[in-house]
């Protein structure tokens, strides 16, 4: 039962049997781009990052991102930067163990990027999505291709709420090719 | 990817609908005890067994087999149930009597998500073979191996049924029907190829297999020493971790109430009375809240870890034990190298009982510096004298262990001790043989010694350059070296300090391993030449001393040495052993 998000939508991080989720998944998927060149099809390399901001209230406390894979209390990890879109599925992965994530940190925002600088008009099938990894349910997918003539967007973020985490939906359209360029953006939605 | 578990450890499930299967050497009754987060069962209507083998979520086999499945649904387990341990009970004889049993748990689609051993087993008859249990929601699997020499009824007490007559009835009429003649369908009642594992024809009654049977190949889940390396890594990383999750939550907590205390004093108009009065109080509070949370955090994760800590030390080998392990008093010469070395032990200051073992791998890629120094603290309340025995007697300890841990003796010790002053504490290598013959005296010794090491590393280095490495001479031990310096820079002169440098540099990769004993400030007059050395060499306290890193998180880590209780005679047994095996190997 996957969900397609709407912008600002929010759902809950319960099971729907009950129970919390554990550990989840953000994935972000993309395919290199195609285009002629001189003698031929030649793929055109497109870098996007994916990147998580932990927040304590509306601090940033850590992040995990391509250059520091894992946060430092080992709760976020990220799977590996991945340059070109190479192959199917999930390019790039973080994540995150909900359990573990420490006491004072309360949202985790999930930002794409383009490092490369294509807008998400060039690139072709990109997608990013959140999953229950324990089970590999899709709990929300985001479709990024086609949509507009900018390189970053702030995905979603998961809070605490009461015990529990939730998620909102937030894709934002942004400027940047790394997470830092997006933090005045961040902002808005802490 | 299925994962091999030594005993204590744990391992999220990737699902809630699983199987345990069991495979045992002879026919065992299995067993499913349903308890809550305290291990107790509310009563014998929660133990899955032969005489009623489903319960909602868990289903055993009716009868006694050497391969058994339990089907299991953790989400259909009766509420309240945290843990579900599976038991295996022996019908007749001891589980010391025969190959060990091996568990594994496996996904829906039939995929091995872990596997477990349950070695070590002696008089006992029945035993927790691994329990899934639930933890903050996750459940997880952990490798339990608890046996009970009192057999089923002692197992079952243990988790709060301790009068159980009709559960022990079932279980025993069903090993009974195994152990009677007609044993013949044995197989029927365990999964794939069940049958296949029936005891052999004859085998005698009381279910003892027969002493002339072979043995069954290696222990599959033998814990193996890189798994217990990667397992004390693994113990380091999470508390690493764990403590990092800490400090980051208290310095937000603190650095918020600092804030928030800051804004009080800012508004003129709150700065007295009882409204910043309550102001500044609620602050503190929350700060105390947020850190109390951070702490029961850490404490958990912190207890978890001491629980392994105590699974996993007694079944370190000896490179990595403690000194007052089994593995060291009832010492026998390994018959392969080991795979790496314990230095010492690590520590936090927020779990300062929980000690982390520090390891190298093997052989050594750096020399070793024991620092018998009057540093900036630890030391600093020793007589330079004091310090350099305490230091010596590390060193000695590095050298038994290193030499011991190796078979046939291990490298070849070599000393630089021109004054002669570290022999007393170097004497029971002496006795023992692991040093051959006292180090030559004086600068000539120094100067010799050294000389014909370099020598020893560059034709190392010429005839793996060429490819040749059949066509080094003969003399050369290829279990390489351990050069012992105590003294320095005493007896040294120039070119002996130069050709200590190369070796420092160039002899790990050529076998030849430096030990230091030294005080750096002994050395300061020959200035920032010697600074690359001392920066080779990994430093080591002979007391406890903060100054080590971690590779994640960067804490400063509290070194603490290895020594024997003082009046132990380990240290004297290991490097008899140790130089008997040499001798015996012909070396």
């Amino acid at each position: 039962m996957s969900v397609s998000l709407v912008k600002g939508q929010r759902i809950s991080l319960e099971k729907s049997g009950g129970g919390e989720l554990s550990v989840v998944r953000m994935g972000l998927g993309w395919d290199a781009v195609k285009r002629r060149g001189l003698f031929g099809r030649r793929e055109q390399e497109i870098d996007l990052d994916a990147s998580v901001v932990l927040f304590a209230d509306n601090q940033p406390v850590d992040v995990v991102f391509f250059q520091h894979l894992t946060s430092d209390d080992g709760s976020v990890r990220h799977t590996g930067d991945n340059r070109t879109g190479a192959g199917s599925g999930d390019d790039e992965s973080i994540l995150v163990d909900l359990q573990r994530v420490p006491v004072h940190i309360s949202q985790l925002v999930f930002t794409v990027n383009s490092f490369t600088g294509q807008t998400f008009q060039e690139v072709e099938n990109a997608f990013c999505r959140l999953v229950d990894e324990s089970s590999g349910e899709e709990l929300a997918r985001y479709t990024l291709t086609g949509g507009g003539n900018y390189t970053a967007q702030v995905m979603a973020k998961v809070y605490r709420h009461g015990d529990g985490w939730k998620m909102a939906a937030i894709g934002e359209p942004a400027s940047g090719r790394t997470f830092q360029d997006l933090m005045p953006a961040i902002a808005a939605h802490l | 990817m299925a994962v091999e578990l030594v005993r204590g450890q744990n391992l999220p499930l990737p699902g809630t609908r699983l199987r345990v299967a069991v495979r045992a050497a002879e026919p065992v009754v299995v067993a499913a005890v349903l308890a809550d987060a305290a291990g107790r069962a509310r009563g014998t209507d929660r133990v899955a067994h032969p005489g009623a083998p489903a319960l909602p979520g868990v289903a055993v086999p009716a009868g006694a087999a050497a391969r058994h499945e339990v089907a299991v649904d953790l989400e259909a387990l009766p509420p309240g149930t945290e843990r579900l341990a599976v038991v295996l009970v022996l019908p007749g004889g001891r589980f010391g009597a025969a190959e060990a049993p091996y568990a594994s748990v496996e996904d829906a689609e039939g995929g091995t998500v872990a596997g477990f051993a349950l070695s070590g087993l002696g008089e006992e008859t029945a035993v927790v073979a691994v329990e899934l249990y639930r933890r903050q929601g996750v459940w997880k699997v952990r490798a339990v191996g608890q046996g009970y020499a009192g057999g089923f009824g002692e197992l079952l007490a243990d988790h709060g049924l301790a009068r159980a007559p009709q559960v022990l009835r079932a279980v025993a009429d069903a090993g009974r029907a195994v152990a009677a003649p007609a044993a013949g369908a044995t197989g029927e009642h365990g999964a794939v190829g069940g049958a296949a594992e029936a005891p052999a024809a004859g085998a005698p009654a009381t279910g003892f297999p027969a002493t002339g049977s072979p043995a069954a190949g290696p222990d599959p889940g033998r814990p193996t020493e890189e798994r217990l390396y990667r397992q004390v890594w693994g113990m380091f990383e999470d508390l690493a971790r764990a403590v990092a999750a800490y400090r980051s939550a208290v310095d937000f907590a603190e650095s918020r109430m600092e804030r928030e205390l800051e804004r009080v004093l800012d508004d003129p108009a709150a700065r007295i009375g009882t409204a910043a009065a309550a102001a500044r109080e609620a602050a503190r509070t929350r700060c105390a809240e947020l850190v109390e949370r951070a702490r029961a955090v850490l404490d958990r994760d912190v207890l978890q870890l001491a629980e392994e800590a105590d699974e996993v030390e007694p079944a370190l080998p000896a490179a990595l034990a403690r000194w007052d392990s089994p593995a060291w008093s009832a010492f026998r010469a390994p018959a392969e190298a080991p795979r790496a070395l314990r230095l010492g032990d690590l520590t936090v200051p927020e779990a300062p009982g929980l000690r982390i073992p520090m390891l190298v791998a093997l052989p050594l890629e750096r020399g070793l510096w024991v620092d018998s120094g009057r540093g900036e603290e630890g030391a600093g309340d020793f007589a330079p004298e004091e310090a350099d025995a305490l230091a010596l007697a590390v060193a000695v300890a590095l050298v038994v262990r290193l030499t011991a841990a190796h078979p046939a003796g291990g490298p070849a010790l070599e000393v630089v001790d021109p004054a002669g002053t570290a022999m007393p504490a170097l004497a029971p290598l002496l006795a023992a043989g692991v040093l051959r013959e006292p180090p030559a005296p004086g600068a000539a010794g120094v100067s010799e010694t050294l000389e014909r090491l370099v020598r020893r590393v560059d034709l190392v280095q010429m005839a793996v350059r060429g490819g040749a490495v059949d066509a080094l001479p003969p003399g050369l031990d290829p279990a390489g070296l351990l050069l012992l310096v105590h003294d320095f820079p005493h007896g040294f002169d120039d070119r002996s300090i130069t050709r200590l440098r190369y070796l420092a540099d160039e002899g790990p990769a050529a076998g030849v391993h430096l030990l230091m004993v030294a005080d750096r400030e002994e050395a300061a007059g020959h200035g920032p030449l010697l600074d690359p050395l001392w920066r080779s060499l990994l430093r080591l306290t002979p007391v406890p001393e903060a100054y080590l890193a971690d590779p994640w998180v960067g804490h400063a880590w509290t070194f603490h040495p290895l020594l024997p209780e003082s009046g132990s005679t380990v240290l004297d047994r290991a490097a008899r052993a140790s130089a008997e095996a040499r001798r015996a190997s012909g070396r």
